[in-house]
């Protein structure tokens, strides 16, 4: 307890850190807003992908449709925040699209869950598209036009805090004995199986827990761009999420960060190009798939434990 | 009456270019397990080679579209030796946004080098349309129809009756043991990849005659639409792919007729997921038991 303790006073005092960090470096000029609007891209990019490499490179299940969560969640939201436009109402807006969201994961996860592999991929594309076509068609969303006039409320603080939390909730999640069944679910289903564990019942819970962070994300991004449209939202977006969880190492959530900052900044290097960025972008893609096919990191996570440990025993080496 | 089977004739026809794509899609999946995203945008360039032969070189019809198939073909057998090979051995996830890449890169590359406006594919063909009784058919849909079922007979001889057909059969069973009776995988691969890009060519030069439009972007709805025709009919098998695609064709000609056409997509990705919750593998495919 006492031992944890300290990892975690670690990870707390990072984070504290890092916001002051930030904070001066913007006080002092040198994130200009462009680079603001990065950051808060970025951090709103690896809440969803953390929620998607749960979902894929933990419990082994290939989801295509995270866009549809994150539709769910930022039309949600923005519905709530522009007649409560505080950030309690704010808060009540990613609770009640992450409820939402995690409510429709659970109605379409039951079913589909069952499909393994690339048949899964495509029904939860399906049910993605499907949600975005529902959007593009009720009344209350303003059908194709979308939502605009949403008030800014996800501030870079704000983002910087959900990135935190998200982050926590699915890291304690994979590293508790829930995540280890989750886990066991995707080296050998059957060998899981046959240990006593309940494979659909962590499926749904793996891609719960997901589904609700992708709303999460989705409000994040509704409150920030002030303006969502039902075209945000389609199977281009889903694969974009995918990219950084791939690209990162499937099962890495460092791996998330890195790739979700690196794709970040590069966008932001590439925007001078104008027509050309895309092709730079796809380009980069190809070439970082072909020469390291298991992304940036593999599964390696950074872990504060491991690090104290090494330097624990490099002392203790010392001492003898 | 009428517009029943009139509906069904734009239905088949449009289902016979997705018949066509899905072709492609299933084929490459059955041998290499690969979700060829950039299948869509090799169509796109299909549709842009017959745009460029019929204007620049006054190619007619037939001329640009055995062209473009001949094309598609070469620049599908390269893309797999450029991009996918090398990712052979590789987590099949990697494969598949290497894929993504491949349909990112082509997709602004002709948007870079030919901008993204949408151009208009010249007519080669004088329009007909025959009335037989109420339902009116135009040449181009006779057309299309009658091509795309010529071209899928060819490719069922191809697999059913040629020696690189076996091959390409046993390769999608098992690729080790297929080596091992010394066939060679890189060139039934390869095959594969040239046939499944040809129908994509032929289908891109149609469709262009037919819609009349093309732009670089062009490949990404139908592409998907194809795949999901692949995966309704069963993923890896030719005659599955060819009901998924008439099938997803008329479902969606008969929701634009009843007034739903906001909803056509919805009502595709619909039926995927019933079928797929009732026949797991397609309407054609057979259930593996997994065996521990």
């Amino acid at each position: 307890m006492k031992k944890n303790l300290k990892y975690n006073l670690t990870w707390l005092v990072l984070m504290v850190v890092g916001f002051v960090l930030i904070n001066v470096l913007e006080f002092g000029g040198i994130i200009d807003a462009l680079g603001e609007q990065t950051l808060v891209t970025i951090g709103i990019n690896i809440i969803l992908a953390t929620g998607l490499n749960l979902i894929i490179g933990f419990s082994g299940q290939f989801s295509l449709g995270h866009a549809g969560f994150m539709a769910i969640g930022a039309y949600v939201c923005a519905l709530i925040t522009t007649s409560i436009a505080t950030p309690m109402g704010m808060v009540i807006g990613m609770i009640a699209g992450a409820a939402v969201s995690a409510l429709v994961a659970l109605i379409v996860g039951i079913p589909t869950l069952r499909l393994d592999g690339d048949y899964l991929a495509i029904a939860t594309m399906g049910v993605a598209e499907i949600i975005r076509i529902i959007l593009n068609n009720l009344k209350i969303t303003n059908g194709p036009a979308g939502l605009y006039n949403i008030p800014l409320l996800a501030t870079w603080p704000v983002v910087y805090i959900m990135v935190c939390l998200t982050t926590l909730l699915i890291v304690n999640l994979i590293h508790s004995r829930d995540g280890r069944a989750i886990m066991s679910v995707r080296e050998n289903e059957i060998a899981s199986e046959s240990m006593g564990v309940n494979t659909t019942k962590w499926k749904v819970i793996a891609f719960v827990v997901g589904a609700a962070t992708a709303a999460i994300g989705g409000a994040l991004h509704a409150n920030y761009i002030q303006t969502i449209a039902p075209t945000d939202f389609g199977i281009m977006n889903s694969i974009n999420i995918l990219i950084i969880v791939v690209l990162g190492g499937i099962g890495s959530i460092t791996g998330t960060f890195v790739a979700a900052a690196v794709l970040g900044v590069l966008d932001l290097v590439l925007q001078n190009f104008g027509t050309l960025r895309m092709v730079i972008y796809s380009l980069a893609l190809i070439l970082l798939m072909v020469f390291k096919p298991s992304g940036l990191l593999g599964t390696r996570e950074l872990s504060i434990r491991k690090i104290f440990n090494k330097f624990g025993h490099s002392k203790q080496k010392g001492d003898a | 009456m009428d517009t029943i089977l009139q509906q069904l004739v734009n239905g088949l026809s449009l289902g016979s270019i997705y018949a066509l794509l899905a072709l492609g899609y299933t084929m490459v999946y059955g041998i290499i397990k690969l979700i060829n995203f950039a299948h869509g945008d090799i169509y796109m360039v299909g549709a842009f080679w017959g745009y460029y032969v019929i204007n620049q070189l006054h190619f007619n019809f037939w001329l640009a579209l055995i062209s473009a198939m001949i094309f598609c073909g070469l620049f599908g057998v390269l893309v797999e030796w450029l991009a996918y090979r090398p990712l052979r051995n590789s987590p099949r996830i990697a494969a598949l946004i290497t894929a993504i890449g491949v349909s990112f890169l082509l997709e602004n590359g002709m948007a870079y080098l030919f901008t993204s406006n949408v151009r208009s594919f010249p007519q080669v063909m004088h329009v007909v349309r025959y009335h037989l009784g109420g339902v009116s058919i135009s040449n181009i849909q006779l057309l299309i129809l009658v091509v795309s079922i010529v071209l899928m007979v060819l490719l069922q001889l191809i697999v059913r009756k040629t020696k690189m057909g076996k091959a390409m059969r046993a390769v999608s069973v098992d690729p080790e043991a297929a080596q091992l009776i010394g066939i060679n995988i890189d060139h039934t691969i390869s095959f594969t990849f040239a046939l499944g890009s040809a129908l994509a060519g032929a289908a891109g030069v149609m469709i262009g005659l037919y819609y009349n439009s093309i732009d670089p972007l062009m490949g990404m709805t139908p592409g998907i639409k194809a795949f999901v025709a692949a995966v309704l009919g069963g993923i890896g098998l030719i005659p599955g792919a060819a009901i998924g695609g008439f099938v997803i064709g008329l479902l969606e000609t008969i929701m634009q007729a009843l007034g739903f056409s906001a909803f056509k997509d919805a009502a595709v990705y619909a039926v995927l997921i019933i079928i797929l919750l009732i026949k797991p593998a397609g309407i054609l495919g057979k259930k593996i038991k997994e065996k521990v």
